[in-house]
């Protein structure tokens, strides 16, 4: 839920994807690379009729096409097979080069957690991103603070991840990732930015759910029923 | 059998079949700084509009690779064999899991590899990409076969990988006989009915030499290129198994998961046979030249001689 929010931006004011034509050469990517966050990815295409709610409701069940994390050889609308943390940026890279490459103008957004930054493949492609200047690719960093096991600055501090970005050659802003104004004005910043550029956006995990928000037990674990009522009342 | 013994190593025909496929606007060059070793800085030099350089950075080089594949490329990636093993979870996760096709090489495979020492001689690549659902593997034996194999992955419909050799070897193959070489079929390059040599890379043209020095002693071996480890061409191996009194694999690479594993799994599953296999056994290697490697760690011609005889 740290997420919905960014996601329900890009989508709502960016993304250029059509369920009439969901593998069109031309579409915008969407690289969703914390694939556990693949309920929230399930909501928005559900909203972009790429998705019907039987679908939801199958999901992590054996033969649902959502499957536990996004992967794009099951769902129409996902552009990358995530769930192992660290390669969607690199993948993402490999869009933006063919776009190049082909002489087209679709951009390719890229999605990375805040732990997930710990990974060292994300600093490699970090650094060759910058250097073949690639223009069409935006990368998002969902800084809600929490991995699996605890918050990140127990596991181990990631620090000033804006300004680790900006040393590798990113143009970066910093937002509020729950702001809609601020999360809208941020992605066009990104797309006006010459060169690859960065959103950090702080954000709260669980958020709009009081017994949620900010708990690490809540990174991988859905709700029981008891939990799930009280939460849609308070969302609802 | 006489080959001309001219020719490069299996590296330079990759870079050849690079070029050879240049035309098709689909194939992407990437390298991870080691171009000048796996040869595809050939194609760089020709192609620098589509050929991408992503430094000493492995990892991510696979995912570009998956990237590009998702969007209609056919991409060539390469480097030591040795370091694909270091990206092997992202050739896993990243680029087979989702069915998506591009092409790693791995250069420098085997003990052959030399002097470097063994932190360069991948002995286990071969073992470890044949355990990825829907991957194919080859090792090629000499340059026109690595060639005729690369050009071939062009519309090949599932992720591959190939090893290569940084050393030059006996041609195995001639401008003709080359052409009958395909992916997943074994290549029969001598014909008989007492043993079978099944071998792979750099060693086919010691089981070659093996063979011609058994039949001066009246014993009459098969020999096969099993360039292609995965898929498996079983119809071969069940004809084999049908027709000589034992089988010995060769090959560069650890006796454990590579040809010789492949072969003795299929077999012993569905045609229970003698087989005797010959590899590195389960050690690393060190610096020397390629021959005297080889010899430390018994890939000779008399060891194939030895095997050989004894299944008789």
């Amino acid at each position: 839920m740290s997420a919905i929010d960014l996601i329900v931006g890009l989508y709502g004011t960016q993304l250029n994807v059509d369920s009439n034509n969901p593998d069109s050469i031309q579409r915008d990517r969407f690289i969703m690379s914390k694939g556990h966050a693949s309920p929230a990815v399930y909501a928005i295409l559900k909203e972009h009729d790429f998705l019907k709610q039987s679908d939801l409701d199958g999901f992590r069940s054996l033969g649902s096409v959502c499957q536990g994390h996004v992967d794009m050889k099951w769902t129409n609308g996902v552009d990358f097979s995530a769930g192992s943390l660290g390669m969607g940026l690199s993948f993402g890279i490999g869009t933006a080069f063919a776009a190049k490459m082909d002489g087209l103008d679709y951009q390719t957004w890229v999605m990375l957690g805040d732990g997930e930054t710990q990974e060292g493949q994300i600093w490699e492609a970090f650094m060759a991103a910058s250097y073949h200047n690639l223009d069409n690719l935006h990368v998002i960093i969902d800084r809600n603070r929490i991995q699996n096991d605890d918050f990140v600055n127990v596991q181990m501090e990631i620090g000033d991840v804006a300004s680790k970005v900006e040393a590798f050659g990113w143009s970066v802003k910093e937002i509020d990732g729950h702001d809609m104004e601020a999360v809208v004005e941020a992605l066009q910043w990104s797309m006006d930015t010459p060169g690859p550029s960065a959103v950090v956006a702080h954000t709260v995990k669980g958020k709009g759910v009081s017994f949620m928000e900010d708990n690490p037990s809540f990174h991988g674990k859905a709700p029981n029923d008891a939990e799930l009522k009280m939460a849609m009342e308070e969302l609802v | 059998m006489s080959a001309p013994s001219t020719g490069g190593a299996s590296r330079d025909g990759y870079g050849a079949a690079l070029l050879n496929l240049a035309d098709d606007p689909r194939v992407v060059v990437i390298e991870a700084d080691l171009g000048k070793s796996t040869k595809s800085c050939l194609f760089r030099e020709l192609y620098p509009e589509r050929t991408i350089s992503l430094g000493i950075a492995e990892q991510n080089m696979v995912l570009v690779a998956a990237g590009l594949a998702s969007c209609g490329k056919v991409p060539f990636a390469s480097t030591f064999a040795i370091f694909t093993e270091r990206a092997f979870e992202q050739v896993r996760n990243g680029l087979a899991r989702p069915g998506l096709v591009a092409h790693i090489c791995g250069s420098h495979g085997g003990i052959h590899t030399g002097t470097d020492g063994s932190s360069a001689q991948s002995i286990e690549d071969l073992a470890l990409y044949r355990t990825i659902p829907g991957m194919t593997v080859m090792h090629p034996s000499d340059d026109l076969s690595a060639t005729k194999l690369t050009e071939q992955l062009l519309n090949h419909p599932n992720p591959s990988y190939t090893r290569t050799a940084r050393n030059k070897t006996p041609r195995i193959y001639d401008e003709d006989t080359v052409n009958s070489i395909q992916i997943g079929k074994g290549s029969v390059l001598k014909e008989g009915n007492d043993v079978a040599i099944i071998a792979i890379g750099v060693m086919v043209h010691k089981a070659l030499e093996a063979a011609e020095n058994l039949h001066s002693e009246g014993i009459n071996a098969t020999v096969v290129d099993m360039h292609t480890i995965k898929p498996l061409d079983t119809a071969l191996l069940d004809q084999l198994a049908n027709s000589v009194s034992g089988i010995v694999t060769v090959e560069d690479h650890s006796v454990i998961g590579g040809l010789g594993s492949a072969v003795s799994e299929y077999l012993s599953e569905n045609n229970p046979t003698i087989i005797r296999k010959i590899g590195v056994e389960d050690r690393f290697g060190e610096s020397g030249d390629s021959e005297e490697l080889l010899s430390l760690v018994g890939l000779t011609v008399e060891s194939i001689e030895t095997a050989a005889r004894a299944m008789l």
